[in-house]
């Protein structure tokens, strides 16, 4: 059971975009923060436990021709080695700041190259995994940045070519050993999952065919491959082999955010149609696969939830944003 | 002339104004999404685009309801693709006002084929970008409307109901199921989870023919019942910071967007009553003096702003501009017809 949290203001509405909240979970210094894409602008915040707003800073979106100002796509938290920095993605580059927000320490412009004049020219997805910054694009390609301990020598080391469609989320999770070295899944528009090793340079694994709608959310967990769709379904895959194991009829919506608990292996998803669902992933004894049981369910009415993140390593709390909803709304479980 | 085919006459005029061959093709070039501002403009010149008037108040008011009930379509949208049902929603019930006119009837085809052309084949990737990008311009819009508030549809707080129960969108199945398999791809076990709301199956896929069942109600005729048509403004703007920082900052872009509003209206004709033949003025207030009291305590984060063309450095289109405009005027014509809102409405649906 969980019960509603002293919510969150924001200066400004979250859009409707999905995977649109991030959350980086500062224990250590008993803060948490928190990023909204609001349009053209993104809000960062940083909580205390009590969800006691401490301070908070707005990014815009670095300018770029066109006749209005360019929107943000995704504003995401990535944790590396040495160093935490926040990536901004927008419809005309890639920001990366240092983690508070205060400096962007890199700037990386969108080529339009071969877009055609209907198509729309937008970074979207971002992750970390091990030195590298990951980031999806329009075309399908992802772009590798290798990020150095500290300062802006940040390099575009490689351009990895999987998907054909806009890039819609990116999962990484430390390699698993020997049995799996999948650790990075990429998801697009099309449904299409591609599965990765990362390395100096990437590798593609396998790919995980669409059935005719975007999946715009997904997250990796001790190998399985943990996927939502645009028709409210969340699929579980093997990520080494790509064998699907468990199909759940999840949403009445199409599913905007997932989220892992990595310590519990809990998975958080939401969607479009108001709610909220907490899911228990296990390996059965016999066969060793996948296993999933349904936790808790939350609706948060006349909200289009646009994003959802655990706010703890156990998941025993989550934060929630939706779409024209200026706060961000805390549950923990009693 | 009688009042009744002048009517007939203000819905012919307007709707072949906005179907025009070359507004049809400016519309459908890829472009970003217009300004507010933009916006109303064109929107403002589409209401007067036949000997009708409306005063700024009843104008706000219309574009008031046309903006929530356009955004409550959009937001309400089951799946990305229905935007296009409802736009066919659209056209079916313009269609059906112009019954006994063959060749708007056609322009309105042609804009028909030309949605399906462009839009048909759109992947639901491609509808969810259009989606998400259209509900940005509506963001922190939450204007109460009468109709909206009495049908439960909106709360007090400006928000719209999102249902738990009813149909599901096309291709989504009824939540409630874990199926698990296993190397094999065979169904090892079936369960079930209690997953809070109450859905049936869609029936069928909408119609995306010209002619054909939509299924989605979406988009049709929110008067088909005689309807008070007010709106409420008090508390309707949340977040003004938010908001009104992006009209505050310049836009040094507004160039561009002037030439693509020049070129957006420079085909539209404007009417003006000739003759002993009147005007006719529609007020959407209960009365005169209503009409005025509104357009004085309409909050300030509420005013629509209409593209200043003197704003513009370019002489030139400056010029063209002010030559379009300057052919406007509201006359000043005594009233004729019945100065209620609704009556005017209800004598619309009776067409």
């Amino acid at each position: 059971m969980f019960r509603r949290e002293r919510s969150i203001p924001l200066r400004g509405s979250a859009a409707a975009l999905c995977n649109n909240l991030s959350v980086l979970q500062l224990p250590g210094r008993n803060l948490t923060h928190f990023g909204v894409v609001h349009g053209p602008s993104a809000q960062l915040l940083s909580a205390a436990p009590e969800g006691v707003p401490l301070a908070q800073r707005q990014l815009q979106a670095k300018e770029g021709a066109g006749v209005s100002p360019p929107l943000i796509t995704q504003v995401h938290w990535c944790v590396l080695p040495f160093r935490v920095l926040l990536v901004l993605t927008s419809h005309r580059g890639i920001q990366m700041y240092e983690s508070d927000g205060s400096v962007m320490v890199y700037w990386h412009a969108l080529d339009a190259g071969d877009a055609s004049l209907v198509q729309a020219v937008f970074a979207r997805g971002i992750a970390s995994s091990g030195h590298f910054i990951c980031v999806g694009m329009w075309s399908g390609r992802v772009l590798v940045f290798d990020i150095p301990a500290k300062g802006p020598n940040i390099v575009l080391s490689e351009e990895l070519a999987g998907h054909q469609t806009p890039v819609t989320d990116i999962a990484t999770e430390p390699a698993q050993g020997q049995d799996c070295v999948a650790d990075m899944v990429t998801a697009d528009d099309s449904g299409l999952l591609c599965v990765w090793q990362s390395g100096p340079e990437f590798k593609l694994l396998t790919r995980i065919p669409g059935f005719g709608v975007p999946c715009p959310s997904v997250q990796l967990w001790q190998g399985t491959i943990a996927a939502g769709y645009g028709n409210g379904q969340v699929r579980l895959y093997e990520a080494s082999t790509g064998t699907l194991h468990v199909q759940i009829d999840a949403h009445a919506r199409a599913i905007c955010a997932l989220d892992l608990a990595p310590e519990v292996g809990k998975l958080l998803s939401a969607a479009e149609d108001t709610f909220v669902h907490i899911w228990k992933l296990s390996r059965s004894p016999e066969g060793g696969y996948i296993e999933v049981e349904h936790c808790h369910g939350e609706c948060v009415p006349d909200t289009q939830v646009c994003g959802a993140r655990f706010c703890d390593p156990a998941g025993s709390s989550f934060a929630v944003t939706g779409y024209d909803l200026a706060e961000i709304l805390r549950f923990s479980s009693m | 002339m009688q009042p009744f085919c002048t009517f007939t006459g203000v819905l012919n005029d307007i709707i072949s104004t906005m179907f025009n061959r070359k507004f049809m093709e400016e519309l459908f070039k890829p472009q970003e999404l217009y300004s507010k501002k933009a916006l109303r403009t064109v929107y403002d010149r589409l209401a007067h685009a036949s000997i009708m008037r409306l005063n700024q108040a009843s104008m706000d008011k219309l574009y008031d309801l046309m903006t929530m009930a356009f955004k409550y379509q959009v937001l309400l949208c089951p799946r990305p693709k229905d935007v296009l049902l409802v736009t066919f929603n659209h056209l079916d019930a313009i269609k059906g006002f112009i019954r006994d006119s063959p060749t708007i009837l056609h322009q309105v085809d042609e804009t028909f084929q030309q949605l399906t052309e462009i839009y048909g084949g759109l992947s639901a990737g491609e509808f969810q970008l259009i989606r998400q990008t259209l509900l940005i311009f509506f963001q922190d819009l939450h204007i109460r409307v009468s109709i909206f508030l009495k049908d439960k549809v909106q709360n007090s707080n400006g928000r719209f109901v999102l249902p738990v129960s009813g149909p599901l969108p096309w291709g989504t199945k009824v939540p409630g199921l874990i199926r698990t398999f296993n190397n094999k791809g065979e169904e090892v076990r079936k369960v079930e989870f209690k997953h809070g709301g109450s859905y049936v199956a869609a029936p069928k896929e909408g119609s995306f023919e010209l002619y054909g069942d939509r299924v989605l109600k979406l988009g049709t005729n929110m008067y088909s019942v005689n309807r008070p048509v007010e709106t409420h403004m008090s508390g309707a703007s949340e977040n003004l910071a938010a908001q009104t920082q992006e009209s505050i900052a310049p836009n040094p872009l507004a160039k561009e967007e002037l030439n693509l509003l020049a070129r957006l209206i420079g085909g539209m004709e404007i009417k003006k009553p000739s003759g002993p033949e009147p005007g006719f003025r529609l007020n959407l207030f209960t009365t005169d003096e209503e009409e005025e009291q509104a357009a004085l305590t309409r909050p300030e984060e509420l005013f629509y702003e209409v593209i200043n063309i003197q704003a513009t450095q370019d002489q030139q289109t400056n010029e063209e501009l002010a030559r379009i405009m300057g052919e406007f005027e509201i006359l000043d014509q005594p009233r004729r017809s019945a100065s209620k809102g609704d009556d005017l409405l209800a004598m619309m649906d009776e067409l």
